[in-house]
């Protein structure tokens, strides 16, 4: 019905929370500080979360639309025309919209992990071949 | 199948980012969006699944044939997204200097 709002509403925030930390890496780059004392700057791991979230909330509309739930007119969900089924649209996107939300978000901060890992694995190797010699 | 089709473009869009050696097609945003879409459409699935139980197994034709349609026209635009984000972006300078000849 709706649930593609709630990624919706968490891919804005992490936009503008995005742009925030971008915006400070950049200084700190400006000033010859160290960007980040990770391996990918918390920048580049937000993107990543933004795409998935807005590529898969976009998509997810596109299937609204498709199935009549989202109109090109006021007030845009056909859920909306009464109550009752309101009421359901609330339950799906507490429901469904949330797990959504919640899946794509654990899954991006497991590949944040990976990814961490993996960048910093050649740093690890050589620091470890160098204590050897 | 929306979510089969998406999962497979998901699949696909990935290995195709992986084994070229730079990114300047955006393939991993392609990916990233696919994969965004899958996860969001599995979700939906578990749910159809719990109330339908194995019957969500067996759907009427009719029925898969509408969900095909709606699979491909999902990678559809996936893939329109995709191609103006990357004729914006122009990572080759190909369509600047196709514009600036004219």
């Amino acid at each position: 019905m709706a649930c593609f709002l709630v990624s919706a509403a968490e891919a804005a925030v992490v936009t503008v929370v995005e742009k925030h930390v971008e915006k400070k890496e950049k200084a700190r780059e400006a000033a010859g500080e160290q960007v980040s004392t990770s391996a990918i700057p918390l920048s580049t791991k937000l993107k990543w979360l933004c795409t998935m979230l807005w590529g898969g909330a976009f998509l997810l509309m596109f299937e609204h639309i498709w199935h009549g739930e989202v109109v090109p007119w006021f007030p845009f969900l056909t859920a909306m025309e009464n109550s009752e089924d309101m009421m359901e649209m609330f339950k799906e996107m507490a429901t469904v919209g949330v797990c959504m939300m919640l899946l794509v978000t654990v899954v991006w901060a497991v590949m944040c992990v990976v990814a961490e890992h993996i960048a910093k694995a050649p740093a690890k190797a050589e620091a470890k071949a160098s204590k050897e010699d | 199948m929306t979510l089969l089709i998406t999962a497979f473009a998901a699949i696909i869009s990935t290995v195709l980012w992986y084994t070229r050696k730079d990114d300047r097609m955006q393939l991993g945003f392609l990916s990233l969006m696919f994969w965004g879409a899958s996860l969001m459409w599995l979700v939906d699935a578990v749910f159809e699944f719990v109330e339908l139980k194995s019957e969500y197994f067996t759907p009427a034709a009719e029925d898969m044939l509408n969900d095909s349609f709606l699979g491909l026209s999902v990678v559809a635009l996936g893939l329109i997204v995709w191609v103006v984000r990357l004729l914006i972006a122009d990572p080759e300078g190909k369509l600047k200097k196709a514009l600036s000849k004219r």
